[in-house]
């Protein structure tokens, strides 16, 4: 089939992906009339958004004093120090109006006894600058990814905003000035491409935590979003930051919000020791995510873990009592009833740290304009190209993302990206001129999976891939244990050209789409064991064992990786929009 | 372990049909969606919808030895062998397990499942007493998944008329909900002899949640409702 027959539909603007960004930018666009296209892989409300527990942050102040301000600090510290500082201002600035207006879209917070939004405790967070524990996380019960997803949705409806569901993305459409037109979206049920003219595109399509083995996260999770914007010509940045959650469950994966901790539950060794209190004094088991994640792995490292394989550790809350794990934690229980096969009423949970989130991403500004360097710039704007959430690096969360404020990171930036958009389309009232030779690659993409005959299976490459990143790219890195992860995944990127589909029927072929996700997968994986190689420090979730100290002097920038596996650097944004900056200091929690 | 599965793609098939695999090297304890998995690595042409693998996205309702329910949360040592999976009954059937949803996401916007409100907004949240809140628990918790409509007999012989109990559980989660304003409208969408009183409290939906939630409560407090608003 030739791009001539392919069917070609028209609209102001293109989101791909119907998560929290996704949707919250639509919104944004559709409220302001433009004509809204929404692309998902799956029905809007699948989206892993959906899977989001613990809550969201923001400084409202509910239950104790709170300040933007000592949200920012704490972010900045959380990120240890790669984060950009006025995205970093804009998003804590704007957190509480956010709040609120989900809250008036909908949204079932949990409630106070004075009629107020509940927050709860959250790892990283400080008042008053790194002093007594925050509460700064607006919270469902534990269900707050849910809440907020299907109440987007359904603001959605009422906006008339288009959707194409179970559409899936294939690649971007660009012109030879550079600008993004649109993209070839396959649609699944019926097997047709479809071209979506458009004169702007919003990537949001998530995550890549499907690289690992044991993650936390959907099958969805295949960083389709990231791959399309490498294969376009956009650097990747800070691939390497990748966060592994201290609490999914041990073996299986599934996360357990740190809202557990959050709400007064602790980990605990194999000697019933609360071991938390060695590795950080002072917040203990709500230090960073990364801090928590090293210290359970060395536990388990140096025999003190728990089960007969010692393994991992326990997180123990049957001393919060029925009446807290019902009320606040609902979910959970029922998760480690069904898949730890224990009630934490009266027993703790086996846990692990797993992957969960992707720190890095496609490049942008907290216009949520997809930024590359060119010239003498370090961010020079893609026109008509935008990405928010987690297939974005703002960046927000630098090298370790705190806890409550990915749900923050998507509704902030798919509304200010939503924004942008609208002035965007004030300046560019019409399509520019599409040519065919434009979803000539997406054309080759798919007609490589219709080669019939011998080959590998998918599943085989993409379950060796993910035992190559646990094994090579952990929670602990080391040069030697790299070298071999980088040549591994490119054997296995090699190999992808000779793996064969034997459905080739057009009809919902799930087949075809894991096939196509898989290509996705494997250009993730090796950009980011390649930047996680070179990267000579210690930084967040980034943890070398031969270079165990965060070095910034020569390490306090992002990683640009391109898809010919050129490795570039850019500044950090250090300079906030209106307060001063924090300066890197020690990070102790 | 067996299963008989049902396959249908109408590209080659004339008619469905039920296919039996085996696997040998599975673990009891597993999920059925980890069967499918295994089964789908020996056989990728057969179809069906996943994602979170944790009974949070509702992508993978289907019909399971009879009963509907998730495969992501539906342990193999529950089911009898051969365990039959079959897609969701009621939908036109796409391909395999994989059913058209349109006419239930269709009931599912009929409802305006939406928070409405026509006083200004003030500059806060709305206040909400705690109380007030645990009224949307077991309402909003709903994954729209399609177990229980697709169970509901009622929904079978009207789905284009009936909305359904997932649909209904959605209204009675807007009309329950102590900030919504827009109660009289949302029980006038609901007059007549089908779209909420072709529910003939046969409990199905609630038998089949997932999550565990009561469609069937939920339509009864709506009818109730709807009686004190009449007078």
């Amino acid at each position: 089939m030739s791009a001539l027959d392919i069917e070609r539909r028209q609209f102001d603007t293109l989101v791909i992906g119907a998560g929290g960004g996704g949707l919250r930018a639509a919104l944004q666009m559709s409220e302001a009339e433009a004509n809204v296209a929404v692309v998902s892989k799956v029905f809007p409300t699948r989206s892993h958004t959906v899977a989001a527990q613990g809550g969201m942050n923001a400084a409202l102040g509910n239950v104790m004093p709170d300040n933007w301000h000592w949200h920012m600090y704490d972010t900045v510290k959380g990120s240890d120090y790669l984060g950009d500082q006025d995205a970093i201002e804009y998003m804590c600035r704007a957190a509480s109006h956010l709040v609120v207006e989900l809250e008036h879209a909908g949204v079932p917070f949990s409630r106070l006894a004075n009629g107020k939004i509940y927050q709860r405790a959250f790892g990283g967070q400080s008042r008053d600058f790194g002093g007594e524990q925050a509460a700064r996380t607006c919270a469902a019960a534990d269900r707050t990814g849910h809440a907020i997803l299907h109440a987007l949705y359904q603001q959605n409806i009422r906006a008339k905003t288009h959707f194409f569901d179970e559409y899936f993305a294939i690649d971007l459409l660009k012109d030879d000035d550079g600008y993004i037109l649109g993209a070839v979206v396959l649609c699944i049920e019926t097997g047709e491409p479809l071209i979506i003219e458009a004169k702007t595109t919003l990537l949001a399509t998530g995550g890549v935590g499907q690289l690992f083995r044991t993650n936390t996260n959907a099958r969805i999770n295949t960083g389709d979003g990231i791959a399309m914007a490498l294969r376009a010509g956009i650097p990747v940045q800070d691939m390497e930051f990748f966060q592994f959650h201290p609490t999914g469950i041990a073996g299986k994966g599934m996360l357990i919000t740190e809202g557990v901790r959050g709400e007064g539950g602790y980990l605990v060794n194999k000697n019933g020791e609360r071991f938390m209190e060695r590795y950080a004094p002072h917040a203990k088991d709500l230090a960073s995510r990364d801090v928590v994640s090293r210290a359970i792995a060395i536990e388990v490292r140096e025999g003190r873990g728990c089960g007969p394989n010692a393994d991992h550790v326990m997180l123990k809350l049957d001393h919060l009592g029925p009446e807290v794990i019902k009320k606040r934690l609902p979910g959970i229980r029922d998760m480690a009833m069904t898949f730890a096969h224990v009630d934490p009423i009266d027993t703790a949970i086996p846990v692990f740290p797993t992957a969960h989130y992707t720190m890095g991403g496609i490049p942008t500004n907290r216009y949520g304009q997809v930024v590359i360097p060119f010239e003498q710039s370090a961010e020079e704007a893609i026109p008509g190209l935008y990405a928010v959430g987690e297939c974005a690096c703002v960046s927000v969360h630098g090298a370790n993302r705190l806890g409550g404020n990915s749900l923050l990171d998507i509704v902030v930036f798919g509304r200010a990206a939503g924004n942008h958009v609208i002035e965007y389309l004030k300046e560019n009232r019409y399509h520019r001129p599409f040519n065919d030779s434009m979803a000539e690659e997406a054309m080759q993409r798919i007609g490589q999976w219709q080669k019939t005959g011998e080959g590998e299976s998918v599943d085989s490459l993409r379950a060796e891939l993910q035992k190559a990143m646990e094994h090579y790219c952990g929670v602990f890195r080391s040069k030697e244990v790299l070298t071999e992860g980088v040549e591994k995944v490119r054997t296995l990127v090699a190999r992808v050209k000779d793996a064969r589909l034997k459905d080739q029927s057009k009809i919902f072929n799930t087949a075809r789409i894991e096939a196509l996700e898989l290509e996705n997968l494997m250009g993730l994986g090796l950009a980011t064991v390649e930047c996680a190689l070179a990267r000579e420090e210690s930084r967040g979730a980034h943890s070398r064992v031969d270079y165990p100290e965060r070095d910034d002097e020569r390490w306090m920038k992002h990683s640009l990786y391109h898809a010919n596996g050129h490795i570039e650097y850019k500044p950090v944004r250090t300079k906030p929009m209106t307060v001063d900056s924090f300066p890197p200091k020690p990070r102790v929690y | 372990m067996r299963f008989l599965i049902h396959r249908y793609n109408p590209e080659t098939d004339k008619k469905p049909r039920m296919q039996e695999y085996t696997l040998a090297d599975i673990n009891a304890g597993d999920m059925l969606l980890d069967a499918l998995f295994q089964i789908k690595e020996e056989d990728d042409s057969l179809s069906f919808r996943r994602s979170c693998g944790e009974g949070v996205c509702g992508s993978d309702a289907m019909n399971i030895n009879g009963r509907n329910g998730l495969a992501c949360i539906t342990p193999l040592n529950s089911l009898k062998e051969p365990i039959e999976v079959r897609p969701l009954p009621g939908l036109p059937i796409v391909r395999d397990l994989v059913v058209d949803m349109r006419p239930f996401y269709h009931q599912y916007r009929s409802v305006k499942p939406w928070l409405t409100v026509h006083d200004p907004e003030p500059e806060t949240e709305y206040l909400q007493t705690p109380e007030q809140r645990d009224q949307l628990d077991g309402l909003y918790e709903c994954i729209l998944c399609g177990a229980c409509s697709t169970a509901c007999p009622s929904f079978w012989w009207n789905p284009d008329k009936f909305r359904g109990p997932a649909a209904l559980l959605q209204s009675w989660r807007f009309l329950a909900d102590s900030r919504d304003q827009a109660t009289a409208e949302r029980l006038e969408e609901l007059e007549g002899a089908y779209r909420l009183f072709r529910c003939h409290s046969i409990m199905n939906c609630m038998d089949v949640c997932p999550k565990g939630l009561n469609p069937t409560k939920a339509i009864g407090n709506i009818k109730k409702m709807m009686l004190k608003h009449l007078v």
